[in-house]
């Protein structure tokens, strides 16, 4: 039995062979070892969506997996969302929108709402409120942040 | 969060054969929802962690079989709620799966491991209850089935022995026409562990049948054969009636900071006869609607 694994992930397009802890979760992992503090550590109980990533395209809260369960996967944090320098629609949409008050909840609201548009295109209102229910802000921004989702997905092109 | 061994086994006897030899001091990890959160506060602490998703005879797969439909011990709530057998033929199911926590949570968490975690709040539970589900079972000795019912004992006790996991779980076909909800009751819209839960199946041959769950140590089902409950003509008085001798069993925690128990067995009584009433016009309807 051991309590390290060596593991092989992509992270936002990278090639990884790390070693992890069994015991560390893949958001300790992502923000402690490889330096992408993009996710934030939050609640840590799933509610808040702070901590929100993609793992092969399916949105999860990195603070309910360990690290050992990306071994093989692809992880795509909010680092791994805009081109160069160039913004993704969505956080072109949430600037453009003034949906960042502290900031702290975004990249977790950006990463659900990409998971949320890569399967439904065009969400009404309802289907983005739903989508984003898993993602807290606490200040309460939350008129301005569907707003964002909505324009994000007006603009078609460019939103995967 | 303490360290611990962490084994992913690739065959479901490995996985059998871990559980037995560590005991206690072993534990399941399926979606880690609610396992990942009880690791890090403590109170849990194995020395190993079993990872079941690269189990190969276990599959997030769900298939119609012989009379029933199975539905495989890595399957999620996302999926669960997005099957279109679930959503026509055990729509409570799937409107259950469907308000399970959050899309990141139903993304990760297993109808298995809902069941096996025995929260008496489990949304899933009563609508698998009123199917009639039975749990499939591998351990030691090989695999046996058992009705859901005779699975739960109380909060995170189930009947499940040393070495033994849930491979499965099974819904039989429905018999006959009928219509079926899940309606639940929390603080606020949006994911919240439920204050209460409940599902109800109305059956054409006029029985009906309950389950109702955060009101007491486990999930409760109970049957109403009188046909009062499935008559669409008999008053809410008649219905509240019998609703209340049915619900005599409910004994919602004095403890819990989510509802008290008389809010709690209020809103019971008021979910029980919404339900009815929506059963009562799905059976009607004989569509599926969500």
């Amino acid at each position: 039995m051991t309590t390290t694994w060596p593991i092989e992930l992509t992270v936002n397009g990278r090639r990884r062979s790390i070693e992890v802890a069994a015991h560390h979760t893949l958001l300790d992992v992502l923000r402690d070892d490889l330096g992408l503090t993009g996710t934030k550590e939050c609640c840590l109980v799933g509610e808040c969506g702070a901590c929100s990533v993609l793992v092969d395209d399916v949105s999860v809260d990195s603070c309910l997996m360990l690290a050992v369960e990306t071994d093989g996967t692809s992880v795509t944090t909010v680092e791994g969302l805009a081109t160069g320098d160039r913004l993704h629609p969505l956080q072109a949409a949430f600037l453009e929108t003034g949906a960042a008050q502290c900031g702290f909840c975004i990249p977790g609201q950006l990463i659900a709402a990409h998971a949320l548009l890569a399967g439904n295109p065009h969400p009404t209102r309802a289907e983005v409120e739903e989508g984003l229910a898993g993602n807290l802000c606490r200040c309460a921004g939350y008129g301005q942040i569907i707003e964002a989702v909505l324009v994000a997905a007006d603009a078609e092109d460019g939103v995967r | 969060m303490r360290a611990f061994a962490y084994e992913r086994p690739t065959r479901l006897a490995d996985a059998v054969g871990l559980l037995a030899t560590h005991g206690p001091d072993a534990r399941l990890l399926a979606g880690g929802t609610d396992l990942i959160i009880r690791l890090r506060d403590g109170s849990i602490r194995p020395r190993v962690v079993v990872d079941v998703k690269r189990i190969e005879e276990l599959d997030g797969a769900i298939r119609e079989d012989d009379g029933h439909l199975a539905i495989g011990a890595r399957t999620v709530m996302t999926d669960i709620a997005a099957d279109d057998r679930i959503r026509r033929d055990y729509q409570a199911l799937a409107e259950a799966a469907a308000v399970v926590g959050s899309v990141q949570i139903r993304n990760r968490a297993t109808l298995a491991g809902n069941i096996c975690n025995a929260s008496p709040a489990a949304d899933t539970a009563p609508a698998l209850l009123v199917y009639g589900a039975r749990v499939v079972i591998a351990g030691p000795s090989g695999t046996r089935r058992i009705a859901l019912d005779d699975f739960f004992v109380r909060s995170g006790v189930t009947t499940l022995e040393t070495g033994e996991l849930v491979s499965a779980i099974e819904l039989p076909r429905p018999g006959g026409p009928r219509g079926t909800v899940h309606v639940r009751r929390t603080r606020r819209r949006g994911h919240d562990l439920a204050s209460v839960t409940l599902a109800c199946e109305v059956r054409a041959d006029g029985v009906t049948r309950l389950a109702y769950g955060s009101l007491g140590p486990r999930p409760v089902l109970v049957v109403d054969e009188t046909g009062v409950l499935a008559d669409p003509g008999a008053s809410d008085l008649a219905k509240m009636e019998r609703l209340e001798a049915l619900f005599v069993g409910a004994s919602p925690s004095p403890r819990s900071m989510r509802a008290s128990p008389e809010y709690r067995l209020a809103m019971l009584h008021v979910l029980g006869l919404r339900a009815v009433g929506t059963a009562i016009a799905r059976l009607a309807d004989g569509t599926v609607r969500r």
